[in-house]
């Protein structure tokens, strides 16, 4: 049995918890980006995309037993380590669970500005997006 | 000998630079999206509504008459401004966009058929594109293109090319809002005179920099909006010659733009009200009034000047970043500087500056077909204004530096 999706948020609330400069914070964001898992070049299709306004978002669901399985990608580095903690708070866990999520982290570990309107990257969109795979799956 | 700006007293009138943005002093670099405004604007802005607020042209009252002759004022000033023959052909819109619109709306449905063509840059903004291509397949007219050259400027040769008398309407931009190219106007309207084209100038990112009279000019059409010069958002002003304002058909329909209403048939208002159906944005028109006066009340030369030394200083100082390259190198251009590095996307620089209380912006800059002429997703573009210093440069560099160490 993995761990609950709110299991992993107090993960990354604690692993920020660490740094106490804004620089720090973004420079750890900046390598969870750099290690996101390749997603596959089959799935970085324009059906996947999820249009923002300055960086493209590729996402792909796929059901593995009873849970959903997320790979994503963006040709920003920022908007990417944004999605490798969504992948790994989100990804995973049955249709019913990520429905319920209330992704309270980022706010916690100071990033929601990155889903603020202004950014149009995809990012709001792309958890929208997560949350409608779950839908079609549950 | 060109006199110098104080620039510390000037920045002592635009209260919004005085601020500490993720702790950090502000450096305010994307004048070209919009400018910042003088206090004497926001006084006047907030005078009106404490003393004046009415609607104008209408009411009997004395608040009426005090808000309508201010709001004329503005008109007068914007005549002078532009050197236009008489204020009613200052018309107010709500900005750029609108009176691209009035104009596609109007001229373009009266003026142009099916086989017609409108010609526009590779270096315009959507809202310059967008209009056109409406107006153009409700017509079953044809866009046409002037192409651009890798240092970003516009292909006269082309252009020459192009032209025919079945081209109606030629739009370009004074100034590209994405890399600051300044356009040869003179030539364009003049060429388009020619085959017996109009031709429609945005100069929403020219008003602020460049000195525009419309009469040396020849123009038919021009458009700008206030808050690119210091102004308040949400006005913007079409000047036109008279014959063309005259003939084109009304735009909105609605109060103020009409002289007689009845049933069997209305008769529409004079110039400019013609084109001013509703109720106006009357207390920004005003604030816009006092916009001019600010920004006039600098020697232009000292303004230029320091604008040029920004650039020259910049442009010379980004020269040491590793894998930085500038788009749009023509050798006429504004004080704007857009670049791209190397394997690096403009967002993630965007985003980091910001944190450093570093406004510039970054994306397509609305003007998509430019990027994909230079195959590009997006840049980074600082744009100064007169109240930028050498000191903020300096720490923009660094602080792209760091953003880029932490980026590596």
């Amino acid at each position: 049995m993995g761990k609950s999706i709110n299991e992993i948020q107090e993960e990354l609330i604690e692993e920020f918890g660490l740094f106490e400069d804004w620089a720090d914070k973004y420079e750890y964001l900046i390598d969870l980006g750099k290690k996101l898992a390749p997603m596959s070049d089959a799935f970085k299709t324009e059906e996947n995309v999820i249009k923002g306004c300055q960086s493209r978002v590729w996402l792909h669901a796929e059901k593995q037993g009873d849970l959903v399985v997320f790979q994503a990608d963006s040709e920003a580095i920022i908007v990417k380590g944004m999605i490798s903690m969504l992948i790994r708070v989100l990804s995973n866990h049955t249709p019913a669970e990520i429905l319920a999520a209330d992704l309270y982290f980022i706010e916690q570990i100071g990033m929601s500005q990155h889903l603020a309107q202004t950014r149009s990257n995809g990012l709001v969109s792309m958890v929208k997006q997560m949350q409608h795979y779950a839908l079609a799956f549950s | 000998m060109t006199e110098t700006l104080n620039i510390d007293q000037i920045r002592a009138d635009f209260p919004v630079l005085h601020q500490q943005v993720n702790k950090a002093p502000l450096i305010y670099f994307d004048n070209a999206a919009t400018t910042q405004k003088p206090k004497a604007v926001i006084d006047a802005l907030s005078a009106y509504y404490e003393q004046d607020n009415a609607n104008i042209h209408r009411g009997i009252h004395t608040l009426a008459e005090r808000a309508t002759t201010a709001y004329e004022l503005t008109r007068k000033k914007l005549a002078a401004f532009l050197n236009a023959p008489s204020t009613d052909q200052i018309i107010f819109t709500s900005g750029t966009t609108a009176g691209i619109n009035l104009v596609a709306q109007t001229f373009g449905r009266a003026n142009v058929g099916k086989g017609d063509q409108i010609i526009v840059s590779n270096l315009e903004h959507h809202s310059n594109i967008v209009p056109w291509q409406m107006i153009a397949e409700e017509k079953g007219a044809e866009i046409k293109v002037i192409p651009v050259s890798d240092a970003g400027v516009l292909d006269i040769e082309a252009y020459k090319a192009l032209l025919n008398p079945k081209v109606k309407l030629v739009a370009v931009n004074h100034v590209s809002n994405a890399i600051g190219t300044i356009n040869p106007i003179v030539e364009i309207i003049s060429l388009a005179h020619e085959v017996g084209a109009k031709v429609l100038i945005d100069g929403a990112q020219s008003v602020a920099h460049l000195a525009v009279d419309v009469q040396a000019l020849d123009m038919d059409f021009f458009v700008f909006s206030a808050h690119k010069l210091f102004g308040p958002t949400g006005v913007g002003v079409l000047y036109g010659k008279r014959d063309l304002l005259e003939s084109m058909p009304p735009y909105q329909g609605g109060g103020e733009m009409i002289k007689e209403v009845s049933f069997s048939g209305t008769t529409y208002n004079e110039l400019p009200y013609k084109y001013e159906a509703g109720t106006p944005n009357i207390a920004d028109v005003i604030a816009f009034g006092a916009a001019l006066d600010y920004v006039q009340a600098i020697p232009s030369e000292a303004l230029a000047a320091q604008e040029e030394a920004l650039l020259a200083y910049a442009t010379q100082k980004l020269q040491v970043i590793p894998g930085l390259r500038f788009v749009g190198t023509a050798p006429e251009k504004i004080a704007v500087i857009s670049f791209v590095i190397d394997g690096v996307h403009p967002q993630d620089i965007g985003v980091l500056l910001d944190k450093f209380g570093i406004a510039i912006r970054t994306g397509h800059h609305c003007a998509q077909p430019l990027m994909q002429r230079y195959e590009l997703v997006g840049t980074c573009r600082a744009s100064f204004a007169f109240y930028n210093t050498f000191e903020e440069i300096d720490r923009f560099v660094l602080c792209l530096e760091k953003t880029l160490q932490m980026l590596g």
